[in-house]
């Protein structure tokens, strides 16, 4: 009975949502449109990061090299061909790959396919760390994705990066993205997996007594999170019209962890609402980074960094003062919000009495 | 056949230059990696800021010679102090308060604290990279046989072996040092014996960012381009070296750190097709060692509790 209610109210919400999409993209300035995608695909890769870290309990910092993997096969295959020579101007495209061209959506399952496979291929080895260790070796494979792909001029490239990417700035097509990621996600966590994942997150060595294959679930979380980050970094890379190894240095995946802490590790809908107040924030902190000149005297503290020193230090503040950001590990369902809605001051009550 | 070209045709006179720059790289990464391996044997956790707190000694050293034009000798000692009380304020606000609170938050913490640092410095100095003071004692050309070495790849070997020697004196035959070892051994334990955790740990960073200080300066003269990304892959690579010596173990780490620094020069030198992967050799190394030993060369083997 629950189920389908719910069931029937997402399914309008989405319908709403899409149609806000429509109309945002026909309605909105390109500038504004910019800000609106870029909510959209940190919403897919703070997701994504949230299976892994939030979820599975593995802190992986890897999330900037799959998505280049992803943004660079968007960015090889999408090119039109008669502009290769072009963009290839220093070492000719290798002929393995030269004619072949994608639609985008071909491009993007095939970037986020390619970052599966990677992070199968990583995860044998590095999955059987944990904690820190885990994190650094994860940072360390999202460098050496990239350091590999500097170097792999023939295909990639290298340091010039790659121009002349068709633009993607639609809304339309990026939300129905990100829609099925997190439609896939919540079912993901919602399955037998999802409880899985969560068990090893609590105690592994539990999880493991109970019958849960560890490494077959990590690996699993891991190539998940990675298909949906090189599906992300593709329309990243769409959204920007250019890609170079610059984009994703390892202090990309920054943003996202910042994404996930504050919308809280281990609620989707935490990361959604994480994702949209981060990105929107640092586009609003760029009045930071622009002189500010107030009764007539120039304030000396803004320019050029500012923004980022205040983003830094949100992620701090967030993580020593509000450790459990915004959701903690709790989702907004619609039981809850049908409560909110009936008694918005009683339904905070009651939470706090529970608590 | 191509491929080891630069294998075949290594003379003897640049095999020494290489040993040389692959030596005095080594030893700063092992002074660098000290201090992730002492702040790693007490508080568990990857100090991320380390790699920028050299960063910032850097633009300390900068100031001091280039701006106020200080004497280069006073400059470092100043140099040495103000990364050393730098350290242990970011233990102080970053890492105190989450003593108690999971791994992951600490993590999460360290990783702040380091791009808060970065950004810091990219907003206060611009990420305009700067040139480091020139000393000509260090950065004169020395001349032996068919070999040039820069005075500093001479100099950095023996600074780094007379750090390492005060700091062994430190940690096994002073009562802070005791107190240290106490405090790795068992955290609770140590506490209630009477040990004051938060001084020891203050003194840990202390130690830790001094060396690292020594180590920065050493770094500018020797690779004198500062920018606020500097400490990013010093930091990373020094904490591998921490890894592969053995984590918490301070020997280990100058071992790791001599290993990893001969390693990157010796592949560079032989295949030179290779040095675009300079970066990527460390990584590789850590998940070898990870893979095989995890406890490092000189760690030792400990069992999961449950």
């Amino acid at each position: 009975m629950k189920n389908k209610r719910d069931l029937i109210l997402s399914a309008i919400l989405l319908i709403v949502l899409f149609g806000a999409s429509w109309f945002a993209n026909s309605e909105l300035d390109s500038y504004i449109r910019r800000i609106v995608n870029l909510c959209l695909i940190y919403a897919i890769i703070g997701l994504s990061m949230n299976v892994t870290n939030g979820f599975a309990g593995q802190f992986s910092l890897g999330q900037a090299g799959f998505m280049a993997i992803g943004a660079y096969t968007v960015g090889i295959f999408t090119v039109p061909v008669e502009l290769r020579a072009n963009v290839f101007y220093a070492v000719p495209m290798n002929p393995f790959i030269a004619d072949i061209q994608m639609p985008v959506w071909l491009a993007l399952i095939v970037g986020g396919l390619l970052a599966a496979l990677v992070a199968f291929l990583i995860g044998t080895p590095v999955l059987r760390l944990r904690g820190d260790y885990l994190a650094i070796a994860t940072l360390g494979f999202s460098e050496i994705i990239r350091i590999c792909i500097t170097n792999a001029s023939s295909f990639t490239n290298g340091a010039l990066g790659i121009k002349d990417i068709p633009p993607l700035n639609d809304v339309r097509y990026i939300f129905v993205v990100t829609a099925i990621t997190f439609v896939f996600i919540a079912a993901l966590i919602n399955s037998s997996y999802g409880r899985a994942f969560k068990a090893i997150r609590e105690d592994e060595i539990a999880a493991e007594a109970m019958g849960i294959n560890l490494y077959k679930h990590k690996c699993l979380a891991f190539m998940i999170s990675a298909f949906f980050a090189g599906i992300g970094g593709g329309l990243y890379g769409t959204l920007l019209g250019t890609v170079d190894p610059k984009n994703f240095l390892f202090t990309l995946t920054y943003n996202f962890l910042l994404i996930i802490v504050l919308g809280g590790m281990g609620s989707i809908t935490g990361s959604m609402l994480g994702a949209i107040i981060v990105t929107a924030g640092l586009e609003y902190l760029r009045i930071f980074d622009e002189p500010l000149k107030l009764f007539g005297t120039m304030i000396p503290l803004f320019r050029p960094g500012f923004r980022m020193v205040m983003f830094s230090a949100l992620l701090m503040a967030c993580v020593l003062f509000w450790r459990h950001g915004i959701m903690g590990t709790r989702e907004i369902t619609w039981s809850k919000l049908i409560a909110f809605c009936k008694n918005p001051i009683g339904f905070f009550k009651r939470k706090g009495a529970a608590q | 056949m191509e491929f080891f070209q630069g294998f075949l045709n290594m003379s003897g006179a640049s095999f020494a230059q290489h040993m040389v720059n692959g030596v005095s790289l080594g030893s700063l990464y092992a002074l660098i990696a000290i201090g992730y391996t002492m702040v790693y044997g007490i508080l568990l956790m990857i100090n991320f800021a380390h790699g920028d707190i050299v960063m910032m000694a850097c633009y300390f050293a900068y100031f001091g010679i280039t701006i106020f034009h200080v004497p280069w000798y006073f400059t470092f000692i100043g140099v040495i102090v103000a990364t050393a009380l730098l350290g242990a304020i970011i233990e102080r606000m970053a890492y105190r308060p989450l003593r108690d609170a999971p791994k992951n938050s600490v993590l999460i913490s360290a990783i702040g604290a380091s791009f808060l640092l970065e950004n810091l410095a990219n907003y206060l100095f611009s990420g305009r990279p700067m040139s480091f003071p020139d000393i000509p004692l260090f950065s004169q050309n020395i001349a032996i046989g068919s070999i040039k070495i820069q005075a500093i790849s001479m100099v950095i070997p023996v600074v780094t072996i007379i750090s390492l020697l005060v700091l062994l004196h430190i940690v096994n035959h002073t009562k802070t040092g005791m107190a240290m070892r106490a405090v790795s051994k068992d955290y609770e334990i140590a506490r209630v014996m009477g040990i004051n955790i938060d001084n020891v740990i203050s003194m840990t960073f202390i130690i830790g960012s001094a060396l690292a200080a020594i180590g920065a300066i050493m770094w500018g003269i020797r690779y004198p381009g500062i920018t606020p990304y500097l400490g990013v892959m010093p930091g990373l690579k020094c904490f591998i070296a921490a890894v592969i010596g053995g984590i918490g173990n301070i020997k280990g780490a100058v071992l790791g750190g001599f290993i990893l620094g001969l390693g990157e020069i010796l592949i560079v030198a032989f295949f030179p097709d290779l040095s675009g992967y300079r970066d990527a050799f460390a990584f590789i190394v850590l998940i070898i060692i990870l893979f095989y030993r995890p406890t490092g060369i000189l760690g030792e083997r400990t069992t999961e509790k449950v």
